[in-house]
């Protein structure tokens, strides 16, 4: 049952999810690249491009855009696809509705004690390898291609990976921008 | 008539049409429209809410979106202003998946593509630097991300398993451990 798996691993996503949108990619790459295969990791890494691109929260982005892709490659119509989308949608929602609710009404007190501070502290470093472990997943054949498959683009997309990570760390260049050239690059020398 | 249901729903819908980049590159944009125009909250009390929506799970604008709406009108509240929060980037993202698999195979689009794939790559790669400072990681907690990455990478580890450990190791300490430093 594609629905209730749908509404499982998202639920599951927005209950896990700390460290905002990039810190949920690997989580979300997980469940529905390696586990539930709904998606490629090509399909995965073009998803959060246009993610980048397009306006509103990353998270949101990939559940809409992968419920409907699950779906749609289940064989089933157009309209059960959008009713996927909502779906994981609504399921990635709820647990922050359910929670930031329970936290206004009677645990903000709690949000400065030892104990919850505690936890805190030993999630901040895990979600900094939870980013880095969503970067190293996404080096795949698939986005980088291999030299034994197609040298040329394998170098191209190592100098295109090294020349983002500088210009958007050091030079401060725009991610969209950086996005902007790098499609035009690919369109230059990878068409 | 109280229209504060579609003025705080119009006002979520907007933020969340019109900010590109996600989660932080909205703060300041919630900030003008919540705090400065509508006065739902005050300044020092929109500083706490963002605190708590930052360190919570789930999306950061959903978070603090639940927290203004509910503060307003109660879970009725909340349901308008997280409706339109998620609205935009979810019909956005609906036509796109609508209708990208029949320009994925163009010959340019997928050009296009195979140049940002990479550099995509490096847009997540180049803010794990920025969040590590921000964390505080040093030569004595470093083994925290980087065991977390490999086990996520190499062994394939659930990332949710990490995050509970990483919770419940950080509660432990905390409570056995540093008192008795």
């Amino acid at each position: 049952m594609i629905f209730l798996s749908l509404f499982i691993t998202f639920f599951e996503i927005g209950l896990f999810g700390f460290g905002g949108g990039y810190g949920m990619l690997s989580l979300i790459q997980t469940e529905t690249v390696i586990h539930h295969h709904w998606l490629s990791s090509a399909e995965f890494t073009n998803i959060v491009a246009i993610s980048q691109m397009t306006p509103g929260p990353i998270g949101i982005n990939s559940a809409t855009y992968c419920g409907y892709t699950a779906v749609h490659n289940g064989g089933f119509n157009g309209l059960m696809a959008i009713l996927g989308s909502a779906t994981a949608t609504f399921a990635l929602v709820l647990p922050s509705f359910i929670l930031m609710i329970l936290i206004s009404k009677m645990f903000m007190k709690y949000m400065d004690t030892p104990a919850v501070q505690s936890i805190f502290s030993g999630l901040r470093p895990a979600v900094v390898g939870l980013l880095a472990a969503a970067a190293l997943l996404l080096m795949t054949p698939e986005n980088f291609s291999a030299p034994s498959q197609n040298p040329w683009q394998f170098w191209i997309s190592i100098a295109l990976f090294v020349a983002s990570f500088v210009g958007t760390k050091f030079i401060k260049i725009n991610p969209i921008r950086m996005i902007c050239y790098a499609a035009f690059a690919g369109l230059l020398l990878l068409y | 008539m109280d229209n504060i249901y579609w003025n705080s729903f119009k006002t979520f819908f907007k933020i969340g049409a019109f900010t590109l980049g996600g989660g932080y590159a909205m703060i300041p944009i919630i900030e003008a429209e919540v705090v400065d125009k509508y006065k739902w909250v005050d300044k020092d009390e929109f500083l706490d809410l963002i605190a708590v929506s930052q360190s919570c799970p789930g999306v950061f604008a959903i978070n603090i979106s639940v927290f203004i709406g509910y503060k307003l009108r109660k879970v009725r509240g909340a349901i308008c202003t997280a409706l339109g929060t998620a609205l935009p980037s979810f019909l956005i993202i609906l036509l796109i998946a609508m209708f990208f698999h029949q320009f994925e195979n163009n010959t340019v689009v997928a050009a296009m593509f195979r140049g940002i794939r990479p550099a995509v790559v490096a847009l997540i790669a180049a803010p794990t630097f920025n969040l590590a400072k921000s964390a505080h990681i040093s030569l004595y907690n470093c083994w925290i991300p980087i065991g977390s990455a490999l086990l996520i990478w190499a062994l394939k580890v659930n990332p949710i398993y990490i995050i509970i450990a990483a919770g419940l190791g950080g509660y432990l300490y905390g409570k056995y451990i540093k008192p008795t430093e």
